[in-house]
């Protein structure tokens, strides 16, 4: 166990050091760069002086040895300066990652018990007309993506029956005006994880030991919910933690569809202003996080699934 | 203004779309009679689901076609007077109603939305193709030889799918970006795959019939280095194939956080495959291993490869509309559908309506392919 965590964590430190050059050579590449100069020293500069700008600060040495000297200040936590809101990205960054938490939280709270209910409600009886309904609900809320449920969830709540707000304010929750965003996320990510889980429950539900537990005469449901639940909803768990990625896109799409202004706003708004050190602070957190989720829902699995603890 | 009435305007858009509903029917007797023949495709007559789905995706694929038949407007043309007007406002110049109203700069909405599904069923398909080969090519191998190059490419791939999508496109598709070579180097590197791919394929199965494998291996050449001086270097030497820096920088960025996805699959489904009997019984024939890979396995791989492509390119569609949803990549102008809702959304307040044809067009098109999708799983778990 001890040698497949180390195993787990050296490639995932591998994974971050590729993934933080790849972002930080994306970022810092000439055309950014000259805007930046532009920006930052005088508009109208000329060719040969945007050149030496770019000498003067450090940016013409070997991508590699610019690299290695943010490695070493993001290690110690320093992530540079913010040309856009004028002061260190720390101060930036990490008020937003919050109010992403908040919305975060609200998701998966909903999200989770929903979809798991669905994908065991429509498993545990394959191919029956419960099953065939809630199947064609998960394929439709999965076929609208954010940017088109909530505008038209917009449109419904906001616009006609007046009960939410189409705009949420980042630091002032209230259910009017949150309800939306997560509405949004929620449904678009309901579908998929209740595939999943009727996926996994089917297969258990066709397994030997679940027919000789329902010929011994035991009830149908403490059938599911005692020898069930517990293998069918193994598969759902990792499938929620590699869900992140996705579920970054969407927490991006929504908070500027409704300008919320947490890290996905932040992240967009930085790559659009060319604010370079905020881009590429915000990347290689999103890639953190995508990381580490990843990594518990690998422990997870071996925890939660006795039969790989020892290969 | 002149308008028409809510009936009128669906009386138009029906009658509009006869090209549609013609090609429709055509294709769809036509299915029906040869259902026995078609296999999978045949039997997605018995299931309700997939035939819904089969309906709206070739609905889309013949609006994309007749588009010039159906559309009312052109898809450019602005116009001053009648900007934002509700569905049903009649343009009195020319005497034709706005069926679904017009966005901020005067433009048909439903011209646009017709002429929209154009470049998204040119895009997606030709992406999620282009993916589909870069994963064959790679995932084939790294399942049946294993080793060290699937580990390499294991990492690879998962280095890619870690990348939340949004921080890759904001990354790779910006303006900066195409100052730089680097998506003409990836273009460059994923259309030399299929090119590759079809050369294995004819040599591992002509490798011993030399008046077979020479001309084709010089036809695939041929029309490998016109296709690829076209598309990479856009220099096509007949001027037939072209392709715009900007177009070929979001092609290149949808393969590639497209393609690491197909690669699992396919190098999942061989390593379920390899461990069949036939599979053991070419082994002894000696046959070698790229025949194994391309004329056994893959064949038989075929059923789940056909479902999550149909999945797949509904996912792209929806990438191409994030694109268009964050203004990355498309021409400002572009009637796809995801710069329409992009440049729609802003006046929902003043008109509901106007966001409703890209938002309904997008959302039909990925649920009849997923439709679609269910349908044929339903029907191939059933053999």
């Amino acid at each position: 166990m001890l040698l497949f965590l180390f195993k787990r964590i050296i490639v995932l430190l591998l994974t971050l050091i590729c993934l933080s050059f790849t972002v930080f050579s994306l970022v810092t590449i000439e055309p950014n760069l000259k805007k930046l100069a532009l920006n930052q020293a005088n508009m109208r500069m000329e060719e040969d002086e945007v050149q030496s700008w770019l000498e003067k600060n450090g940016y013409k040495r070997p991508l590699l040895v610019q690299y290695g000297e943010w490695l070493g200040n993001a290690v110690t936590g320093d992530f540079g300066y913010s040309t856009h809101f004028r002061k260190p990205v720390n101060e930036v960054i990490w008020p937003k990652l919050g109010h992403t938490g908040i919305l975060m939280f609200w998701v998966f709270l909903l999200t989770i018990p929903i979809a798991l209910t669905i994908g065991i409600l429509a498993g545990m009886r394959e191919g029956t007309k419960t099953d065939r309904t809630l199947s064609i609900f998960a394929i439709f809320t999965t076929s609208v993506p954010p940017y088109v449920s909530g505008i038209l969830y917009t449109i419904i709540f906001s616009s006609w029956l007046g009960i939410f707000k189409g705009v949420a304010k980042a630091g002032n929750i209230t259910f009017e005006n949150f309800a939306l965003p997560v509405l949004t996320i929620v449904a678009y990510d309901i579908g998929y994880i209740a595939r999943m889980t009727r996926a996994s429950m089917v297969e258990v539900m066709g397994s030997q030991y679940i027919k000789t537990a329902r010929l011994k005469g035991m009830p149908f449901m403490s059938v599911v919910l005692k020898h069930a639940l517990r293998n069918a909803l193994i598969a759902p768990f990792t499938v929620i933690m590699l869900q992140f990625p996705w579920l970054l896109t969407g927490v991006v799409i929504v908070e500027k569809l409704f300008n919320y202004k947490g890290f996905g706003f932040l992240l967009v708004s930085a790559a659009d202003q060319n604010d370079i050190d905020v881009t590429l602070a915000c990347g290689v957190v999103a890639v953190v996080l995508v990381l580490t989720t990843q990594l518990i829902s690998d422990i997870g699995y071996v925890f939660l699934n006795p039969r790989i603890r020892f290969t | 203004m002149d308008s028409v009435s809510t009936l009128e305007i669906w009386q138009i858009f029906f009658t509009r779309l006869w090209p549609v509903w013609a090609a429709l029917a055509v294709t769809f007797f036509v299915l029906y009679q040869m259902r026995k023949k078609l296999g999978t495709l045949g039997q997605i007559f018995d299931s309700r689901v997939g035939l819904v789905g089969l309906f709206i995706v070739l609905f889309w694929i013949y609006a994309a076609i007749f588009a010039d038949l159906i559309a009312l407007f052109e898809p450019l043309e602005q116009s001053g007077l009648y900007r934002r007007k509700p569905p049903g406002t009649i343009n009195s110049n020319v005497g034709i109603p706005y069926i679904f109203g017009t966005d901020t700069l005067g433009r048909d909405l439903f011209s646009r939305m017709i002429y929209g599904s154009q470049i998204v069923l040119l895009i997606a398909p030709a992406a999620t193709l282009v993916a589909y080969i870069v994963g064959i090519t790679l995932g084939l191998p790294a399942g049946y030889i294993g080793g060290f190059y699937d580990t390499a490419l294991s990492f690879l791939a998962n280095l890619v799918l870690a990348f939340p999508v949004i921080l890759l496109f904001y990354l790779l598709v910006a303006p900066g970006i195409r100052e730089t070579i680097l998506p003409n180097i990836m273009a460059g590197i994923f259309f030399i795959i299929p090119v590759l791919f079809a050369l294995m394929v004819v040599f591992s199965r002509f490798s011993q019939r030399l008046s077979v494998l020479v001309p084709s291996t010089i036809v695939i050449l041929i029309i490998g280095a016109w296709l690829y001086s076209g598309l990479v270097f856009n220099a096509d030497p007949l001027g037939l194939v072209a392709i715009d820096p900007n177009e070929l920088n979001i092609f290149a960025a949808v393969v590639f956080t497209t393609s690491p996805g197909v690669f699992r699959i396919v190098r999942g489904l061989t390593l379920d495959i390899r461990t069949r009997d036939y599979v053991a019984a070419a082994v002894t024939r000696g046959e070698n291993p790229l025949f194994i890979m391309i004329w056994e396995i893959l064949p038989n791989a075929r059923g789940p490869l056909i479902v999550d492509s149909c999945l797949r390119i509904g996912y792209v569609t929806i990438l191409l509309g994030t694109l268009g949803f964050f203004g990355l990549g498309m021409e400002p102008e572009s009637p796809d559908w995801g710069s329409m809702i992009n440049q729609t959304r802003s006046y929902i307040r003043l008109v509901p309506t106007i966001v409703l044809p890209p938002t309904i067009a997008l959302a039909s098109f990925v649920l009849g392919l997923n439709l679609l999708a269910d349908g044929l799983r339903e029907q191939s778990l059933k053999d």
